[in-house]
């Protein structure tokens, strides 16, 4: 089920790194707003996962490696911009995703139907704020411009083919142009223009090659499961 | 306002009269307007934002509901602590989710006490610059995962013997935030109960963990309920406003009456050599504890805790750090609301 964990480990992997927020969030509206992502994604990574095998041990025994995940999630939080920039990415091709997922019959279909409008409001969330961010004030322009730059070069990882989708996610990439294109026209930012694949580095997720970052998110997620082998918790 | 509340601004006398609110207590002399409110209280009328209330009523209710809010927000640091270490995904969701919850704690309490004149912002530039207190069990650190499942059964736990009466509070706005405070509450100590259960009856390590953190974190929970009765600075008044209702021996007394069975169900020992039970205690009998380190209680309360510098400079850094987000919301707003999208002028 390559695309089982495909699908899961994005989500897990999203919701990690959305999950590094608590405490730290700019406002309490988004400390509660961010949980509120993280959850929903990790609930679909649970029944993804499941799908694959049993959850921890996908989740905590498994090495950097065996991880099929794009790099986008994988990227670290940054500042606000950076996380709102690839929640925006990521949701704007998950929600077509899962919607065509959901219209399908396939065995991903009936989690992709529940999950398709949790991440219409994700995507939603991710669109107000980056008009705000884009269209607020000149710093805050600058920073959201920054993001989407510096996040470019993972997006085109997100439409290679995965075994077993049922799903070819090319065929969703001239839609995302359009919608990242269009909330970034008015939020007032310039869609970038540089390479979004091509490089190993940048789009060999779903084969198993990260961001030097991973390894350390990966260390810390899985360090307290893999102390006590076998134990229930 | 409720049903119950025109009485609580124009006295018990004019509530008949069909127009509750402030007019008719604006209109009448100090002494009555005080008497009105006396009464309300002493009937069990909530008093909602919009009645008169004395400035020190008003003042009390403002630092209790703030000191509760920060309470909510800081809380979440120690838990928070362990969502990226949490050791099954079934434990992670829990665990976000709960301190999900407090960060929707700290809006309802910081919302309830904005209905008294005094905004968040405001509350916490207080809390930020160590003007306003929270409550000093988030000063002890969170070492292991143990750790989670002690604050979720004893923190929460002591959260909730205070808190449950509060929900009658003669506030309204308090007491029924209190309402769906203490339902969610009540969820997360039966989770710390649960999670603790699975490590006691897990390996020995694991058991060893349970029982290391259950020693760490009783003595400050019982310190949660706050100083002996006879050296409560604020107990007395607020008692007779109905804003509390038991005092923080009872509630103490209360709480370990709870928790000695729990701990035998858990199979762990709470440290207190002297804890025993009294048959002759209040009316139906009732355990003894042995003497609480007050002077430990008052060194953290005045910054000298394990974690009291770290917990605000994290708050701090977060709300610094997120200065510009929030500003780049109000310029968005202020922009859009005036209907022009130049954002050459915004900055």
């Amino acid at each position: 089920m390559s695309a089982a964990l495909a699908l899961g480990d994005d989500a897990l992997v999203l919701s990690h790194r959305l999950g590094q927020w608590a405490g730290h969030a700019p406002v309490l509206e988004e400390e509660v707003a961010l949980a509120n992502i993280a959850l929903d994604l990790l609930g679909q990574a649970r029944v993804l996962l499941s799908l694959a095998g049993d959850e921890d041990e996908l989740a905590f025994l498994r090495e950097e490696r065996a991880f099929r995940n794009v790099q986008l999630v994988e990227q670290p939080n940054g500042d606000f911009a950076h996380t709102i920039a690839r929640q925006l990415y990521f949701s704007a091709y998950q929600l077509p995703l899962y919607r065509e997922l959901a219209a399908g019959d396939g065995p991903f279909a009936p989690l992709a139907a529940k999950a398709a409008q949790e991440v219409d409001y994700h995507l939603d969330h991710a669109r107000q704020w980056t008009l705000r961010l884009g269209d607020g004030t000149q710093e805050s322009h600058a920073r959201m411009q920054r993001a989407c730059d510096a996040l470019w070069r993972y997006t085109g990882e997100l439409f290679r083919p995965v075994e077993g989708l049922g799903v070819d996610p090319s065929a969703l990439e001239q839609g995302w142009l359009r919608s990242v294109g269009e909330v970034l026209e008015r939020a007032t930012l310039t869609l970038p223009d540089g390479p979004r694949s091509g490089g190993w580095a940048a789009g060999a997720g779903r084969e198993g090659l990260h961001t030097e970052s991973f390894g350390r998110m990966l260390a810390e997620m899985q360090h307290l499961h893999r102390s006590h082998p076998g134990a229930s918790w | 306002m409720t049903a119950l509340a025109g009485g609580a601004a124009g006295g018990t006398a004019s509530a008949g009269a069909g127009a509750p609110g402030t007019a008719g207590a604006a209109g009448q002399a100090p002494d009555a307007r005080t008497a009105a409110f006396d009464a309300a209280v002493a009937a069990e009328e909530r008093i909602e934002p919009r009645d008169w209330m004395p400035d020190a009523y008003r003042a009390t209710l403002v630092r209790q509901m703030a000191q509760h809010a920060h309470s909510e927000i800081i809380g979440m640091q120690p838990e928070a602590n362990w969502i990226t270490r949490a050791p099954s995904l079934r434990r992670k969701a829990i665990l976000m989710a709960k301190v999900q919850d407090e960060a929707g704690h700290g809006l309802y309490l910081y919302s309830a006490a904005e209905t008294l004149g005094t905004g968040r912002d405001e509350l916490l530039d207080k809390l930020h610059a160590g003007r306003q207190k929270y409550s000093s069990i988030f000063n002890y650190p969170t070492l292991t995962w143990a750790d989670v499942g002690a604050i979720g059964w004893l923190v929460d736990g002591a959260a909730i013997t205070n808190q449950v009466p509060l929900c009658r509070c003669s506030y309204g706005p308090y007491a029924r935030a209190m309402v769906r405070i203490c339902k969610e509450e009540s969820f997360h100590q039966r989770q710390g109960f649960e999670l603790l259960m699975a490590l006691s009856k897990g390996t020995p390590e694991q058991h060893a963990m349970a029982q290391d953190a259950v020693d760490r974190w009783w003595w400050p929970s019982l310190m949660m309920f706050g100083p002996p009765d006879d050296e409560s600075a604020h107990s007395a008044q607020s008692m007779a406003w109905k804003i509390k209702r038991f005092s923080n021996d009872e509630l103490r007394r209360r709480f370990v009456d709870i928790c000695v069975p729990q701990a035998e169900a858990l199979g762990l020992t709470l440290p207190d050599p002297d804890l025993r039970w009294n048959p002759d205690k209040g009316e139906n009998g009732g355990h003894e504890h042995g003497p609480i380190d007050w002077a430990e209680f008052q060194a953290v309360l005045k910054g000298n805790g394990p974690c009291n510098e770290q917990r605000i400079a994290q708050r701090r850094a977060a709300h610094e750090e997120g200065a510009w987000v929030r500003d780049a919301a109000a310029a968005y707003a202020a922009k859009h609301a005036a209907g022009e999208h130049g954002k050459a002028e915004a900055a």
